[in-house]
């Protein structure tokens, strides 16, 4: 990953970036508008997206992070066992695994045209793949997530955030997870801030989920001299310090995934 | 898969164990029903082990035994630690249950006994679920 340092680059310096720089196609619509209806028309067509308050993020996009986030998990999964090795059992990597490759094969057997949509979808396939905590945890996220995002075509990154922020809230009630208690919340709490930072001074969808996926990275990485309090872990107690937390890191992992594809997007 | 009580039985409180093992999870029902004296009605339904029968939790697993488990008078759920317990408020939370199951914070061997020989005398789900929770207290020293 390595992403840790991109933080205050990309939250800093957004003021100059031209809001509708990406505009990368032709109106499809006259643009000859008489009033502020047309206007808006024009302006919510999926052609003419703003960058980060307009709707940038439709089904297509969230399957192609499901496409990123999975061949992430696939080639990490050694990496998340061996974390997960000296301080849980050894099976984050394989439960995550399993997990994502099961929710990208029914994701194209029956694709959702909804971002929320998607976002329940995978949700369901880890609740019933994963096998660890980290399936109702995650599950729980998504699934929450893409119930807020209801049924909107395409949503904004200010929208993502906060069906996020509904769904991280959700897992920490599920877990009874505190920030610090070295848990998957170090790294998503800290990469809200940063994505809300990011995205009040003016930045990108881009620019803002990369944002949050240096600020996940970070808090993963500040999960090292932590106490675990949470989950098998905790039963270690002292001797849980020292070691990153396999949840963090994943969900950093999963962040880094969305950020890739919405740089690639050029949203 | 809804077993219906005895002919002529008011339904019973279903009970549903779930374990990180599928081995644990049938012990410990083969446990509780022979100790409420074996010919008990109250059905007790196992789901352990993880989907593909290592360690772990199965959602779907759970969901069939909680259906199967459902006589009409609620299902009480056991579950041992971490992703079992977290599977099952998941799925409670998104209503992937039957209307009347609740998780039961109770401990899981002792409380399996207690909710099973609880259930074989007719008893609400209130009071299969405090009985259960009550085996927190059975000191052993």
């Amino acid at each position: 990953m390595g992403r840790a340092g991109l933080h205050s680059g990309s939250a800093l310096g957004l003021t100059s970036a031209d809001p509708r720089r990406v505009l990368t196609a032709p109106p499809p619509f006259p643009v000859a508008c008489v009033d502020a209806a047309c206007v808006e028309s024009v302006e919510r067509h999926p052609m003419n997206a703003l960058p980060a308050d307009g709707p940038t993020i439709d089904a297509a996009f969230l399957r192609r992070w499901l496409d990123a986030a999975t061949t992430a998990v696939d080639r990490e999964a050694a990496q998340l066992s061996e974390l997960d090795s000296p301080i849980g059992d050894a099976d984050h990597g394989t439960n995550m695994r399993r997990g994502f490759l099961a929710a990208r094969s029914a994701i194209e057997q029956e694709p959702p045209d909804t971002p929320g949509g998607v976002l329940v979808a995978v949700g369901r396939q880890l609740i019933s793949t994963v096998g660890g905590a980290s399936g109702p945890l995650y599950g729980t996220l998504l699934r929450r997530a893409g119930k807020a995002l209801g049924d909107e075509p395409a949503v904004s990154a200010a929208q993502l955030r906060d069906a996020l922020r509904v769904g991280v809230d959700a897992v920490a009630q599920l877990g009874g997870a505190a920030p610090g208690d070295k848990t998957m919340l170090d790294a998503l709490l800290p990469a809200l801030d940063a994505l809300t930072g990011a995205l009040d001074a003016g930045g990108s969808t881009a620019e803002a989920l990369d944002a949050a996926a240096a600020a996940a990275d970070e808090g993963a990485r500040a999960t090292i001299p932590l106490r675990a309090r949470k989950g098998r872990a905790s039963y270690l107690g002292e001797r849980s310090v020292g070691h990153q937390d396999p949840g963090a890191t994943s969900s950093a992992l999963l962040l880094a995934a969305l950020a890739d594809t919405a740089k690639e997007a050029a949203v | 898969m809804t077993q219906s009580p005895a002919p002529g039985g008011a339904p019973l409180v279903g009970i549903v164990l779930v374990s990180h093992s599928a081995r644990v999870a049938e012990s410990v029902a083969d446990l509780a029903t022979g100790l409420s004296g074996g010919a008990t009605k109250v059905p007790v339904v196992p789901a352990g082990g993880a989907p593909d029968g290592g360690l772990g939790t199965s959602s779907d697993l759970i969901a069939e035994a909680a259906r199967s488990a459902d006589q009409g008078a609620g299902v009480a759920v056991l579950a041992d630690l971490g992703s079992a317990v977290l599977t099952v408020k998941a799925l409670l939370a998104d209503e992937e249950l039957p209307p009347g199951a609740r998780l039961v914070d109770a401990p899981f061997l002792e409380g399996a006994v207690a909710a099973v020989v609880t259930a074989s005398t007719g008893a609400d789900l209130d009071t299969v679920r405090s009985a259960a929770a009550e085996a927190y207290t059975f000191r052993k020293i």
